[in-house]
């Protein structure tokens, strides 16, 4: 395409600038889990130790997205000329000193604070990135940018092959890209699973002047920040994938639906689509094909994740859904033919318009090609966001790639698909994740959030807690969402109170079934799963509550008290510090005690305490 | 009143008066004002020319609109799963007991307001919480209270 080859040459040479070793950089891992671990107090001690080393303006100080190791944030990149970049983590800015003056300086790569090596030879004894137990077993293709370029430089991305998917669109006809997007055996990574090219050839068929794309960038799943991360640090991606869908469709107006809770996510967006204004790429006729993409915050509204009701959300009023048909790709914004699709399966599509459909459909199952991105959060030793092939075992998720459990606990189960869907245990660590093998366990693959949970949940809790949220969030329309979370919420604290009985898992399963089979959207059909899972898997938990009034996990307040042991307290007085009300209290030279009126059991005195002198019962 | 009204909410003219702009231009004055006053929504459905009614039925809606003066600071602690099953809900009752407030409300004195919001997408670094524009990760019961003590 005309308008990007100076570009495109251009960009090579920023890249080759930005990547070949022969200048020192230092990177820092600046998205909002970088920033939340300490990322923005690093780049003044930098500065500061690159002025005393007399340094200054001799080397690159960038910020980049998040590259996925999310567990040892905040990170940092040290690259010495014409050496291989090495990768830090858990900087503090306390280690910045060191790590300038004996790595940047020295030339001595800092070996206890190392992770690996942006190379593919080992380097002073620190492996290389590819080789790193979180690393091995991925397969990166949503995420190949994402914490390796500057999400702020069009050129970068370019360089790296952007925007050549929308190139080899505009020489095919948008039949042959949907034939194209098919053949990828691409499904909706939003969590439905439908077919991308199946949905797009809808909204092609669908006769109108006008017709929208939409992005759903709504990661409203609370557990969730694929998107988040994809947004942040690989914005131009999405924006691609927005265009080829607008041009296989026929739309000329895109519309990127992003929560209002991700401010970095936002900034970056806006930059790119001017970025790619400003080359031309949009708001500019190239050719016949002509678009332009507005952004709609979001405005705290968890059922906007459900299309009819972000579409409503973009018109102006309440988010509710509505019953389909007419389906969105007839009747949808503004009563125009429109298709939506999630952020991940858009910088999926650009990939494969820019790979081809063959590479993309040789990875994954049968019926689940390609890839998926999943965020590991909850109680794992490696938190973070990973990209697998479809069909890895569920066991190499949580134990090769996450480490197991932290602390060394008991793996418990894992929560896929957030408030939608399921729990999985440790009797599934070996069932293939794709679409199908997760939803005959009962839970669901979802948006991609994956939580983990060890032997200290208590699952009956953690049930109650999904339906808190779930009846929060439910938007009042439908019967069946409104009360039904209500009542089944209801239930379950019961239960966690030690107040239950045996007749209520009977009304409980009940509830389940008809919201199921009658709530008018996802939201509603969805929200019973965390029960019903919990239900087939932990029954004995409920039991526990209802027969023994007893919680296994030590978890619910209503069911546990913390006491403690005066012959094994050393009256150091760490409880004392940590407890929130005072109930911790006592004097030196004595045991302490807990006054249980004051007490909120939030076992905060447990962990502090290192003696083991915190008993919970 | 509507001169009042029109002058401390113009700022939203910036948007056509359509009705896709409303949320947009809601947004603008939840940003500046830090709520919707009544004055916001009379001037609102002024310049839309929609019923005071409609617009209070898409403030209601939304959880980022608020309809009271937040404190001068805004904590919000994060109540996503990953957060959860780490303690945030310990983090939130701690909170409660040490402002003396409830969700929803603001300190006597007008400094801190208490909120909590669905996620933050901080998932990996759990619990985590939002002091104004600022996110703390990985948060203890010790460094709450030292973040607390900075707030003035």
């Amino acid at each position: 395409m005309e308008i990007l080859k100076s570009l495109r040459e251009e960009a090579s040479k920023v890249w080759e600038d930005f990547s070949s070793p022969k200048k020192a950089r230092i990177m820092v891992g600046a998205a909002t889990c970088g920033k939340a671990a300490g990322a923005d107090a690093l780049f003044g001690k930098i500065e500061e130790a690159l002025k005393e080393n007399g340094l200054e303006g001799k080397v690159d100080v960038v910020s980049t997205g998040c590259i996925g190791l999310c567990y040892a944030e905040p990170l940092v990149e040290i690259r010495r000329e014409g050496e291989p970049s090495v990768l830090y983590g858990k900087v503090k800015p306390s280690d910045i000193a060191e790590l300038v003056k004996s790595h940047l300086v020295g030339g001595e790569v800092v070996g206890k604070k190392a992770l690996a090596v942006m190379a593919d030879e080992p380097f002073q004894g620190v492996i290389p990135f590819k080789k790193h137990p979180m690393v091995e077993l991925q397969k990166r293709i949503v995420l190949r940018n994402t914490g390796v370029i500057d999400p702020e430089s069009m050129h970068h991305y370019l360089a790296r092959g952007g925007y050549k998917g929308f190139e080899r669109c505009l020489d095919m006809t948008p039949e042959e890209v949907i034939a194209e997007m098919t053949k990828s055996g691409l499904r909706g990574r939003g969590g439905a699973g439908f077919p991308t090219g199946v949905k797009w050839g809808f909204a092609r068929k669908s006769q109108n002047d006008v017709k929208y794309v939409i992005c759903n960038a709504d990661e409203g799943d609370p557990g969730a920040f694929m998107d988040r991360s994809v947004l942040e640090g690989d914005p131009h991606a999405v924006i691609e994938g927005l265009m080829i869908a607008g041009y296989a469709i026929g739309a000329k107006c895109g519309y990127i639906y992003v929560r209002s809770e991700y401010p970095l996510a936002i900034k970056r967006l806006q930059n790119a689509i001017s970025q790619a204004e400003q080359a031309g790429l949009l708001k500019n006729k190239i050719g016949d094909f002509y678009f332009e993409i507005k952004i709609k915050k979001g405005a705290g509204a968890f059922v906007c994740g459900e299309e009819t009701s972000l579409m409503a959300s973009i018109e102006g009023v309440r988010a509710m859904p509505r019953s389909k048909p007419p389906f969105p790709a007839n009747s949808g914004l503004f009563k125009k033919p429109t298709n939506i699709n999630n952020v991940e399966t858009l910088a999926a599509a650009s990939s494969i318009m820019r790979e081809g459909a063959d590479f993309y459909a040789s990875l994954g199952t049968e019926k689940s090609k390609g890839t998926k991105t999943f965020s590991l959060a909850g109680k794992i030793e490696r938190t973070g966001l990973i990209e697998v092939e479809m069909g890895i075992p569920l066991g190499d998720i949580i134990n090769k790639i996450g480490g197991g459990c932290s602390d060394g606990k008991k793996f418990k189960a894992v929560q896929s698909g957030g408030p939608s869907g399921g729990c999985l245990t440790a009797a599934h660590l070996s069932v293939p994740v794709d679409y199908e093998n997760l939803a005959a366990q009962g839970a669901i693959m979802g948006s991609g959030g994956m939580v983990v949970m060890n032997e200290d949940s208590c699952m009956v809790e953690v049930a109650k807690y999904f339906l808190t949220f779930t009846g929060k969030e439910s938007c009042g329309k439908c019967v069946p969402c409104r009360m039904g979370t209500q009542h089944a919420l209801n239930i379950l604290t019961k239960i966690c109170d030690g107040k239950g009985e045996l007749e209520d898992i009977e009304k409980l399963k009940k509830i389940c079934m008809s919201m199921k089979q009658s709530a008018l959207c996802g939201l509603g059909q969805t929200a019973p799963n965390p029960i019903l899972t919990t239900l087939r898997y932990f029954e004995d938990e409920y039991m526990a509550h209802i027969k023994d009034k007893r919680c296994p996990a030590l978890a619910c307040p209503g069911l546990v008290k913390f006491e403690i042991d005066a012959e094994k307290c050393r009256s150091c007085g760490m409880c004392s510090r940590a407890c929130p009300t005072g109930a911790a209290h006592g004097a030196r030279g004595q045991a302490y005690s807990i006054d249980e009126q004051k007490c909120i059991s939030c076992s905060a005195c447990y962990q502090a305490c290192k003696f083991g002198a915190v008993i919970r019962k | 009143m509507s001169t009042n009204a029109s002058n401390s909410t113009d700022s939203f003219c910036k948007f056509e008066p359509k009705r896709e702009y409303l949320v947009p231009a809601l947004q603008e004055v939840q940003e500046r004002d830090g709520y919707i006053s009544e004055a916001a929504v009379e001037a609102l459905a002024k310049y839309f020319n929609l019923s005071k009614a409609d617009i209070y039925s898409v403030v209601s809606f939304y959880a980022q609109f608020k309809f009271t003066k937040p404190g001068k600071h805004t904590i919000k602690v994060c109540q996503g799963t990953a957060c959860h099953v780490r303690g945030s809900g310990n983090l939130l009752k701690a909170l409660k007991q040490r402002l003396g407030i409830e969700e929803g409300q603001t300190t006597p004195d007008g400094l801190i307001s208490l909120e909590h919001v669905a996620c933050l997408g901080a998932c990996a670094l759990a619990p985590a919480m939002v002091v104004d524009d600022k996110v703390y990760g990985r948060l203890t019961l010790p460094e709450l209270e030292k973040i607390l003590k900075e707030l003035k």
